[in-house]
């Protein structure tokens, strides 16, 4: 059994000596979890995921976790940690591209039944025909489930993405799930050095008596909800209850947003804030782009960098006022529909200035000269 | 549930409904009763809002009746009809989705495990035909091939009753229903010999017309669950409303059925179940 000290968050995150570790995205979600305090873990296979909860299986077997078992479907097993979840333990899953839409239908209920359920998705394409190439569109679809949604740029993201969705999930004001999300293939089955905690250090354990919900263990006296179930009832109450739960949710996403600031250190990193041209993008996009940006300053144009990190809450204030100053916002991305772009043009005050694009999809990667053409146009 | 957890705080005693009062001076729990004591002690259960004659709310009062140990027990039910009854219901109860609620109760038991390795806590998925052998066969399926511990009853009144009446795998072959306007083409699925063969440690089919068998069978379910592996009940409760039959002659159709030999009561005990059945109920329960 692994011998680990409980630390607190700011400890674990921000004091404790790191060490480096020349490591995959999927070693990174590994290494993580080993220090998350998770209780229970079960896992499915889809590529580019499978090998990330291979890896949670092992440290299962050197006694990191006390639960850990394969289920059947993505569907079923996100069941499955709801359950656990309601049953007061942290739980930790990790799933991707067609896997995120197979169980598509317990996410809002996830964020409904306010779960803090920390899931790793490591995206891929969902298109027919078959593909298993990196793509982030399986992101657009996750926007309104009412989970917090966090984007990694590199390993080094992944890993302290997912140890502090932990915590600001379980925060009681907040109390939703965590989609941490990766750029399938690109961040997972790379490698790069890692600075992480000691491994004998891990989060304090999951409190669920702190939960707004209660916890279905029939340690708290139950109370009979109501002579009819609203959804029986087409009447002003019912309606009114599940607005007013609905907008509970979105409120909770707001309370979010100090502990993203807090553990995140901002929804957003901005290089050159004061550029007239400004590339905003999430995930691995900002490496690519953060190589064009660098070639495109050298030869003396006018560009800054936007790293978007927290998508759910979306750094709506930080965007906007980026927005005012600068003539022009270019979003690159990986997938087809530019779920960026709309998120940013819902934000800035003059939407012309925002330029959608350079995507790239079904696997295809982004070469930093076709982001730095685009900032070439945008600088003339 | 630790004992005197369920009260009334001070100062709340006037305010209270009357049926949760009730509940905490005459209910079932810490106590021994079961459907033989029906009329003697505050159900857990305070009205629904069901159709009348519905057998399936007669099932779910027995069954509720007979749980062994109700102040531990969490139900986990499934959309439907009988999910419309479980607000009323004083135990936990977790409605997630339709069809996954084996899923869940799987989650849900190997987490109250954990948290509570020296104390019994029961899980009891309740739900219906729809949910258990059309959209969730697979995780039923997947739950027992597990060996999960938990306890699967089926609520079966042969059709989607809450949709308004559409065929389900229940159905038996030939019956006229939304969705199958020349008649179910295949037979009622054989759930009770599936369950045995996929690892189920005791299975039974039994219906309200039998109350007190229920109950014994509903608290055998639940004690084997506890200590040997799943176990599945299969309730037959036809649907008055959309079989068009009188409310009070639900449990007529279900004799009249067992006496055309069309349902049959049976039970399935594995030999680690008999074994410890046996230990627990004394030489005699094979009558």
């Amino acid at each position: 059994m692994a011998i680990q000290r409980v630390v607190t968050p700011e400890h674990l995150f921000f004091e404790a000596e790191r060490e480096k570790q020349f490591i995959t995205g999927s070693e990174a979600v590994r290494e993580a979890i080993r220090r998350a305090n998770v209780d229970l873990a079960i896992s499915y296979p889809i590529t580019p995921q499978s090998e990330s909860m291979h890896l949670v299986g092992d440290i299962y077997a050197e006694g990191y976790l006390k639960e850990y078992f394969r289920g059947e479907s993505e569907f079923a097993v996100m069941a499955e940690v709801a359950g656990a979840s309601m049953g007061g333990v942290r739980v930790f899953t990790a799933t991707g591209g067609p896997g995120t839409l197979r169980a598509f239908e317990m996410f809002p209920t996830w964020a409904g039944a306010r779960l803090p359920i920390v899931c790793t998705f490591l995206t891929r394409g969902v298109n027919s025909p078959l593909t298993i190439q990196p793509d982030t569109i399986e992101m657009a679809f996750m926007l309104d489930t009412g989970m917090l949604m966090f984007h990694a740029e590199n390993a080094q993201d992944l890993y302290d993405m997912i140890l502090k969705a932990f915590v600001i999930a379980e925060q009681p004001d907040v109390h939703l799930p965590v989609g941490v999300f990766a750029d399938g293939f690109f961040v997972t089955h790379t490698r790069e050095q890692v600075a992480v905690a000691p491994a004998d250090l891990k989060l304090p354990p999951y409190d669920p008596y702190a939960a707004p919900v209660p916890v279905m263990d029939m340690e708290s006296a139950p109370v009979r909800q109501m002579r009819d179930p609203f959804v029986m009832k087409s009447n002003f109450i019912s309606y009114a209850a599940h607005a007013s739960w609905q907008q509970e949710i979105l409120a909770a996403q707001e309370r979010a947003r100090k502990y993203v600031h807090r553990y995140l250190e901002g929804l957003v990193d901005v290089e050159h804030p004061e550029a007239a041209v400004l590339v905003v993008t999430s995930g691995t996009m900002v490496s690519q782009s953060r190589e064009a940006v660098a070639v495109a300053r050298q030869q003396g144009l006018d560009i800054g960098l936007v790293k978007v990190k927290s998508l759910r809450p979306f750094p709506r204030e930080e965007i906007k006022t980026l927005a005012r100053q600068a003539r022009t916002i270019i979003v690159p991305e990986y997938n087809r529909v530019g779920w960026l772009c709309r998120e940013v043009k819902a934000v800035v005050e003059d939407t012309t200035k925002v330029i959608g694009g350079p995507r790239v999809f079904g696997g295809m990667t982004m070469p930093p000269e076709v982001v730095l053409a685009q900032i070439r146009r945008c600088c003339a | 549930m630790s004992e005197g957890l369920f009260r009334i705080s001070p100062g709340f005693e006037e305010v209270m409904p009357a049926e949760y009062k009730e509940l905490v001076a005459d209910g079932p729990c810490g106590r021994e009763v079961g459907v033989s004591d029906l009329g003697a002690f505050k159900e857990l259960i305070e009205e629904h809002p069901l159709c009348a004659g519905c057998s399936a709310a007669l099932a779910l009062r027995l069954i509720l009746a007979s749980l062994p140990k109700p102040e531990d027990t969490v139900i986990v039910g499934s959309t439907g009809c009988s999910s419309l009854a479980f607000t009323q219901v004083a135990v936990h109860n977790i409605h997630s989705l339709f069809g996954n609620q084996n899923a869940v109760a799987a989650g849900l038991k190997r987490a109250l495990r954990l948290r509570f390795p020296d104390k019994v806590k029961d899980v009891v998925v309740i739900a219906g035909d729809g949910a258990t052998v059309d959209i969730g066969l697979d995780m039923v399926m997947q739950s027992w091939f597990r060996r999960e511990h938990i306890t699967t009853i089926m609520l079966d009144n042969e059709v989607y009753a809450n949709t308004g009446g559409q065929e389900s795998g229940m159905s038996l072959r030939g019956m006229v229903l939304h969705m199958a306007p020349l008649g179910k083409r295949f037979p009622k699925v054989a759930l009770p010999e599936i369950a045995r063969e996929a690892g189920c440690a005791y299975v039974a089919a039994i219906s309200p017309a039998q109350p007190k068998r229920l109950g014994r069978v509903v608290r055998r379910a639940i004690l084997v669950a506890r200590e040997v592996g799943p176990t599945y009940v299969q309730i037959f409760c036809p649907c008055p409303t959309n079989f068009k039959f009188r409310p009070d002659e639900s449990l007529q159709k279900i004799k009249q059925r067992q006496k055309e030999g069309a349902f049959q009561v049976r039970e399935y005990v594995s030999p680690e179940a008999q074994a410890f059945l046996a230990e627990l109920e004394g030489a005699d329960h094979e009558e």
